[in-house]
């Protein structure tokens, strides 16, 4: 039983795996925790389009970057960083927070890059 | 020292409910508890392994990597309930006749015990990952370190009190209603992780989101406070679900009940 339950495991862990995303592209916008704070605690984003985000983990401890708004949660490796879709979304405040350390939070806002305030 | 137990035994929290529901459930079946406490012990070496992967970049439980493993935990998860499920609506009545007689216990084979014990390893792997990964963190963190290690134990001692005053209270209803209780109470609870394992497959960009957030009743019940954890873990309540969540808890609602209520549609 344990057995075949491990090779399950090994199984799922390595068809996965393979499909994981490499890491951050150019141009991506990026989300970085440094000193237990996000910078930047606002990202606007447009509306209507997938965006891949990139969260850099500049602290030593790791972080879970959760958001119950967009459904969203990946631990961030200590000195490390994962790439995240978000949206395509409509217009409006989408929170997130570091699971790991729920005073540290943030918000995704998507709106239009026209048209200012 | 306080935000420690409270993040510690959000972690707990999830795991030692779903414990007890199925404990709550098994009930009456031979050696459920010898299969429980092995899928908590594989869940526990599991957590550990998957910690260790997830707090090591570029590897195989990094970004997607790890949303589609929690996607695959979670709809094996949905799989076992909805099997226990389907075993229970055919061996309910025996299983109640046996807890009239007192002492006596349902030989089930081998059947169910493996899905209490995929379903608890499940459970327990997952949430318990997250708690390892937090429990290195500050370990890590060197200042502060025996107050908040006496905070974590603090949560995780409530979140497993919690399971522990669940399956009380459910050992208090009466025989009758018992196993009905207990399958809608897994029904719902297929349901929530089952829109959960959506989240993660959207998140992967396995499947389209088909809108986030299309309601929103955080100001009703915020999803952060303690009521909306419970029902969270419980029926699955999302204050701002995405399109794909809610297909999925529906279709999982459905699935489920057309099998447990297939049988009796047969013989009448």
């Amino acid at each position: 039983m344990a057995l075949a339950y491990r090779k399950r495991f090994l199984f799922v862990a390595m068809m996965w795996g393979v499909l994981s995303v490499a890491a951050a592209a150019e141009g991506d916008p990026v989300i970085s925790i440094h000193n237990r704070q996000f910078e930047p605690g606002e990202l606007t984003i447009a509306p209507g389009v997938r965006t891949r985000v990139v969260i850099r983990n500049l602290d030593a401890m790791p972080a879970e970057f959760e958001s119950y708004d967009l459904s969203r949660e990946v631990v961030v490796p200590a000195h490390g960083e994962v790439a995240v879709f978000v949206g395509p979304a409509e217009a409006g405040r989408y929170e997130f927070f570091n699971d790991f350390n729920h005073d540290m939070k943030g918000v995704i806002i998507v709106k239009p890059a026209t048209g200012g305030r | 020292m306080l935000a420690t137990a409270v993040i510690l035994f959000r972690e707990v929290l999830e795991a030692a409910l779903i414990v007890a529901i199925v404990l709550g459930a098994s009930r009456g079946i031979a050696h459920r508890g010898r299969w429980v406490s092995g899928g908590v012990g594989l869940g526990l070496l599991g957590a550990s392994g998957v910690a260790y992967l997830a707090s090591t970049a570029s590897s195989l439980l990094s970004g997607d990597g790890q949303a589609l493993f929690n996607a695959a935990i979670l709809l094996t998860a949905v799989g076992m309930l909805t099997w226990h499920n389907v075993w229970m609506s055919a061996h309910a009545r025996e299983l109640r006749a046996e807890l009239n007689a007192v002492g006596a216990e349902v030989q089930a084979g081998s059947k169910p015990l493996t899905a209490l014990l995929l379903i608890t390893a499940m459970a327990v792997m997952r949430e318990g990952s997250e708690a390892v990964l937090f429990l290195w963190a500050i370990a890590a963190g060197g200042e502060q370190a025996s107050s908040m290690s006496l905070g974590a134990l603090a949560g995780i001692a409530v979140g497993v009190l919690a399971g522990v005053l669940l399956y009380r209270g459910l050992l208090r209803i009466p025989v009758r209603h018992f196993f009905t209780v207990t399958s809608w109470m897994i029904l719902f609870l297929a349901a929530g992780l089952s829109a959960q394992a959506a989240g993660f497959l959207n998140q992967a960009g396995w499947l389209p989101a088909l809108g986030h957030g299309i309601w929103n009743t955080s100001r009703w019940l915020d999803q952060n406070s303690l009521s909306g954890q419970l029902l969270h873990v419980l029926v699955g309540y999302t204050a701002r679900p995405s399109g794909i969540q809610v297909v999925f808890y529906l279709a999982t609602l459905l699935v489920i009940l057309a099998l447990m209520y297939r049988p009796r549609w047969r013989s009448m």
